[in-house]
């Protein structure tokens, strides 16, 4: 466990440990997260939901749900305006066909997953709309669904979609095939690089879909004013993109639309997406009511946006000294239902931690009958790296090699070129790796029959991008920090923390809220590990900006020109007068007889793709006779440039870490032939429970990130990805095994020690 | 067909009484009819415990039972966990120990925690782990909440 | 959820007649664990759900020099909280202690957990082991039905409609025996079982042979199974690893699993043998008075 005393910096407030201000009202349950909302006269509507993986709708009647009793609306794609394929930007996030995301929320034509909605209807109770949701009858003409990826590139494969956009997440890829399109990246001479090999290995893994599995599902409330003004309640991590979606998909302008954000009870990257939002706004203007609408869990499973299930071969070669010389991954990962998949990111993260001078990605986004996919923390990087760190587990064998000594053998360091293109930002890799060999664990005596040690090594890269933040000074002094950046996991209190360092004030004479998208500027949303970074900055930028405000204060008070006004640890002083100081607080009081209190808004865009790096190491004992595997001990180490709040940066470790374990261990979609979704409950869908874990040891390095003042990175993903590999290099360190398939499941490592006992054999 | 009935509590030491269809589960009367949003629904199956609440002292999920079943029956949720302002010593422990991050489960980790302490005042690491096998947390990884009901139970005189 | 009444009743005699009048469109509510769910997916559509909790019958637990007899509506915190009962039937609170978590056990019932009749319910097979009969009346009179044959197909049970499950007894175990229940699972709670096992074993006074023996699988057939065959052939056999295999073979053999999203055939197939021979270690430990 990191240190607990503060560093040896100047830093006052970043680096400490203060009790979030948003923590009382969680304790109590009095926090409002999306259903914690009743809005008078408000109606309940549920959703009707494909039971076939790929069909086309031939008809739909509701008229049986609209003799209900109790039922006041019901709508259909038809209710829908009709969007052309047109590629909006998204940002940083790349560019999204807006038709595909309507068709997602309601289907027009067909239905292309198990669980695709098709209809509503909105009644006076939760219970009646569920029982009217069954009294529509709707007549399918079933086609042939394709549920894996291999499958769906198959030469023969059915084309899925009459138009088939490349997928742009992040960057663009290119058609290739009827149901997939491209990113391909190289660099050197790959069939050279082969040739000067010691030692190659090739294999093949597949791994299956899973999902963020937040605990609060997803949940909103409309309400249209008499002007034809939408409000929206919801639990998001983006209000602004939930804005933007929607005026693009009800066709209204943007101006009309407020996004409110509720508390959020989990997202990872889940929540940044319309799903009922539109289709409740529909029913909302039929009804002329409010209408919430919420997923039951079976719905969050089957119809949100899950992680790719992959396939992927790769092979990768040495030369005896155990410098890696040549790499060649093929990288097939689910799309879903439209395309636009993580592949992208997929490919950077098994792209960028080592150097290979010869180099070659194929990175395919594949169509398949099976829910869109959307980012779910450090998107498409756990699989290339089940795929990848197993490899060079293996190489590193062939050498006899220690696996850490290995890593840093062939580490990329700042300034080498990546294959994408670009350096390596500042960064000491070294440092975690180092960590994470003189760490206690790395030596730790492990004893006893079936039980291994596996490491894993990677890097991620968070987001900068645009972000808002207002300060403003109150009547009294303190200030109130108002920012967009929606807090799951304590950042309105290191956002809090930031301005306190920034102003030289204590961190309890600041509040903050994240507000709506009508009162502060335009924000991306809170994902790819940027808000305490990337929000941070702008928050800075505010405080400076407030603090030359209140600087030209003092001047006023004192009649000096404002650079005689010098200001420190939130103390205001004449250069020129030793005896004229005001603190910060008293200052501000006097705001409104200086010229009103003080409000700065500030927008920046931070710069993208700071590298971060994580190591993990894990001990595990097989139970060869059932193939269950136990996490003995658990350790990883992180580099987060700077912690702003070491508990939250910790928590962040852990969490990651474990979400990682249960994709790992027994977290996957089970889908039969025919395509039905059979595991879309929280019984069957296997999390990790308290029982099934050890404590998880995070150990914070910092090596600082010159792009921002303290130096912080994001840290929030990077955890996730390291788990299943080293999982799996600690089965084979203890049954000499090595799994080809994730998640790593019982029945599977049973099977793989019968084959290995019967080869030897 | 499935008149509402009128039920009688104690809920938090309150005298409490509702209508009720007999479709509505406790969870759904506490959140929707009585306007107590502290518990909250993660899964309506018996699977995640973001509902717990006590009913005449033991532990259960308020989504696999109905409103009507709480006849007679003395109830306790999040709402009533904190004494006049003041927070249980469990409360406090989460907030000092991050024994959480979105706050969606932690009512129902408080609720399943304050049970267990009850049964069993000095709980080591496995027995808590056990225990609170039937809450999910999916933020934090469970480690912050194993040592916030540690440090909780030590303040409340379990511990050395 | 569907529209339905509920109804409370204070005697037995008025939940057979309710049973009686509203035969097949009536379902019993215990821990209410297993039959909300089914409510909720629209596999059950009673148009009148029965609380069975306030029936004094159905909520008695008695345990004399006959044995124990649970009512169908104790629920399984009941059942593990009771020391006596924790004493006497191990196996009993092996199985109690991990049908879902801390919560749904505060709830379940064990005639609950009996009249759902999944493949893979964890009390069956130690009810099986240990000889016990379900007790059950309606308004045509009472049947006793002994537990492994109570079940006939997944989630069918040879009730009829009109018959209430009141309690379930289970003989006292002689001297020298005792019984265990295992359970596979992929996490370590709150799943499913892949394959569960029950052994029940009497020992001689020595401790070194097997007198008779009791063993019972489960998730992997139709029903629960009761394997006679099993248990016969430890009759008389000294207890040593030999033994212990061969019947685990038996029952290995005796299953029928599927592949389904919660293990395949062939897994499920390893996991009987080897936690029969687990189950068989475990019972013979506690009979020897070392567990």
């Amino acid at each position: 466990m990191s240190t607990k005393e503060k560093k040896a910096d100047d830093l006052r407030v970043v680096g400490t440990r203060p009790i979030r201000p948003d923590g009382a009202d969680k304790v109590t349950g009095r926090a409002r997260f999306g259903d914690d909302i009743h809005l008078s006269n408000m109606l309940h509507g549920k959703v009707l939901r494909s039971p076939h993986a790929h069909a086309r709708i031939i008809s739909i009647d509701t008229s049986k749900a609209e003799a209900l009793p109790g039922v006041v609306a019901v709508v259909t794609g038809a209710d829908f305006p009709v969007i052309e394929h047109e590629m909006v930007s998204q940002g940083e996030a790349g560019l999204a066909d807006m038709r595909d995301i309507a068709d997602n929320c309601m289907a027009q034509d067909k239905v292309l997953y198990d669980g695709h909605a098709l209809a509503a209807v909105a009644a006076e109770n939760p219970h009646v709309a569920d029982e009217a949701v069954q009294l529509i009858e709707v007549e399918y003409e079933l086609l042939t669904p394709l549920m894996d990826v291999r499958s769906s590139m198959a030469e023969d494969a059915p084309k899925v979609h009459e138009h088939s956009f490349p997928g742009f997440f992040i960057a663009p890829t290119e058609a290739h095939l009827p149901n997939a399109s491209r990113v391909h990246m190289s660099s050197g001479d790959l069939e050279a690089g082969f040739a000067e090999a010691d030692h190659i290995v090739e294999r093949e893994f597949t791994s299956e879909t899973y999902h963020q599995g937040y605990i609060e599902s997803h949940i909103t409330t409309v309400d249209w004013d008499s002007n034809g003004n939408l409000t929206v309640w919801t639990s998001t991590q983006g209000q602004f993109e939930i804005r933007d979606n929607l005026a693009d998909v009800l066709a209204i302008p943007i101006g009309r639309i407020k996004v409110i954000p509720m508390e959020v009870g989990g997202a990872f990257g889940g929540k940044d997406r319309i799903y009922l939002d539109p289709v409740a706004a529909l029913l909302s203007k039929k009804s002329a009511r409010p209408v919430k609408m919420a997923m039951r869990r079976d719905e969050v499973i089957r119809a949100t946006g899950p992680s790719p299930g992959t396939y992927i071969k790769a092979k990768m070669g040495i030369k005896a000294d155990g410098t890696l010389v040549a790499a060649d991954l093929h990288l097939a990962y689910e799309a879903g239902a439209y395309a636009g998949g993580p592949i992208f990111l997929g490919v950077v993260s098994s792209a960028a931690r080592y150097n290979i001078p010869n180099f070659q990605i194929n990175g395919f986004d594949v169509i398949v009958n099976k829910p869109k996919t959307r980012p779910y923390r450090a998107p498409g990087a756990p699989q290339g790296l089940f795929a990848m760190e197993q490899i060079v587990d293996e190489l590193a064998a062939c050498v006899n090699m220690d696996p850490v000594d290995f890593r840093i053998k062939n580490l990329t360091r700042e300034g080498d070129i990546l294959l994408p293109g670009f350096p390596l930002a500042p960064i000491d890799t070294d440092l975690t790796l180092n960590t994470l060999k003189s760490h206690p664990h790395y030596t730790a005596p492990l004893e006893g029959p079936n039980r291994g040690r596996g490491m894993s090594y990677a890097m991620w890269f968070n987001l900068g991008a645009i972000s808002s933040a207002r300060l403003a000074v109150n009547p009294d002094g303190t200030v109130h920090l108002s920012t967009a950046s929606s807090d799951m996991s304590g950042t309105r209190m290191t956002l809090a923390m930031q301005a306190a360092e920034a102003l030289g004030i204590e961190v309890s004479e600041i509040s903050a809220d994240v507000s709506d998208s009508q009162s502060i500027g335009f924000s991306m949303p809170t994902v790819g590990s940027r808000t305490t970074y990337s929000t941070g900055i702008v928050v800075m930028e505010a405080a400076t900006e407030v603090l030359k405000q209140m600087s030209e204060r003092a001047a006023m008070l004192w009649e000096v020109d404002v650079d005689q006004i010098s200001v420190a640890d939130g103390v205001f002083s004449n250069k020129s007068n030793a005896e004229q100081s005001i603190s910060f607080k008293e200052l501000g009081s006097k705001g409104r007889d200086t010229g009103g209190p003080i409000t700065v808004h500030q927008t920046s865009s931070p710069e993208s793709f700071i590298p971060g790096v994580t190591a993990h190491l894990v001990d595990v004992e097989v139970d060869p006779e059932t193939g269950k595997v136990d996490i003995l001990r658990y350790t990883a180490v992180q580099d987060v440039g700077k912690a702003v709040h070491p508990d939250y940066v910790e928590g962040q470790i852990q969490g990651a870490a474990v979400q990682g374990i249960g994709l790992a261990l027994n977290e996957e979609y089970f889908y039969d032939k025919e395509g039905h979704l059979k595991n879309a409950s929280l019984l069957d869908y296997r999390m990790p429970t308290s029982l099934d874990l050890p404590m998880i040891d995070a150990v914070i390095v910092e090596s600082p990130n010159p792009a921002h003042p303290y130096g912080v990175r994001g840290c929030g993903e990077h955890s996730i990805i390291p788990p299943a590999s080293a999982i799996a290099n600690a089965i084979h360190d203890a049954v000499g095994i090595r799994p080809d398939s994730l998640p790593m499941a019982p029945h599977k490592i049973c099977a793989a020690i019968k084959r290995k006992q019967a080869a030897s054999d | 067909m499935g008149k509402r009935h009128h039920v009688v509590t104690t809920i938090n030491g309150e005298a409490t009484e509702f209508l009720c269809e007999p479709r509505q589960s406790l969870l759904e009367v506490l959140r929707d009819v009585l306007f107590f949003t502290g518990s909250k629904e993660g899964c309506n199956d018996g699977n995640c415990g973001a509902c717990s609440v006590l009913v005449d002292g033991v532990l259960i999920d308020s989504c696999c039972m109905l409103g009507v079943e709480a006849e007679g029956s003395e109830i306790e949720t999040i709402e009533g966990m904190a004494n006049n302002g003041e927070l249980h010593p469990l409360q406090q422990a989460f907030l000092e120990e991050t024994g959480m991050q979105c706050g969606i489960c932690t009512p129902g980790f408080l609720m399943s925690a304050k049970a267990l302490l009850k049964q069993n005042p000095q709980p080591d690491e496995g027995e808590i782990r056990h225990w609170l096998a039937g809450n999910l947390c999916r933020c934090t990884g469970y480690d912050k909440i194993v040592r916030a009901v540690q440090k909780a139970a030590s303040n409340m005189g379990g511990g050395a | 959820m569907h529209d339905f009444d509920y109804c409370a009743p204070v005697s037995l005699q008025e939940a057979i007649g309710l049973m009686a009048t509203h035969k097949g469109s009536a379902n019993l509510l215990a821990g209410g664990t297993d039959l909300l769910i089914f409510m909720r997916a629209r596999r059950k559509r009673p148009e009148l759900v029965i609380d069975a909790k306030l029936i004094p019958e159905l909520s008695e637990v008695k345990i004399d020099e006959s044995g124990l007899t649970i009512g169908a509506s104790v629920s399984c915190r009941a059942i593990y909280e009771n020391a006596e009962i924790a004493d006497l039937y191990p196996a009993l609170i092996d199985s109690t202690t991990l049908i879902g978590g801390i919560q749904v056990q505060g709830r379940a019932s064990l005639g609950g957990n009996l009249c759902n009749a999944a493949p893979s319910a964890d009390t069956i097979p130690t009810l099986i082991a240990h000889g016990a009969v379900a007790n059950v009346v309606s308004d045509k009179g009472e049947r006793h039905i002994p537990v492994e044959e109570f079940c006939i197909a997944p989630g069918k049970t040879v009730l009829e409609a009109n018959e209430i499950l009141v309690n379930i007894f289970l003989p006292r175990p002689a001297e020298n025996s005792a019984a265990c229940f295992l359970r596979f699972i992929p996490r370590n709670e709150m799943d499913i079982a892949v394959a569960n096992v029950a052994a029940f074993v009497e020992l001689d006074s020595a401790g070194e042979n097997f007198i008779s023996a009791r063993i019972a699988i489960g998730s992997v057939a139709p029903t629960p199974l009761f394997v006679a065959e099993a248990g016969d052939t430890l009759s008389g056999k000294p207890i040593d690893e030999e033994s212990i295999m061969a019947a685990a073979c038996i029952a290995r053999d005796a299953a029928s699993p599927i592949d389904d999203m919660r293990g395949t055939a062939e897994h499920r197939t390893q996991l009987v043998e080897v936690l029969t021979g687990r189950t068989i270690r475990t019972a013979v430990s506690r009979a020897r008075g070392e567990a």
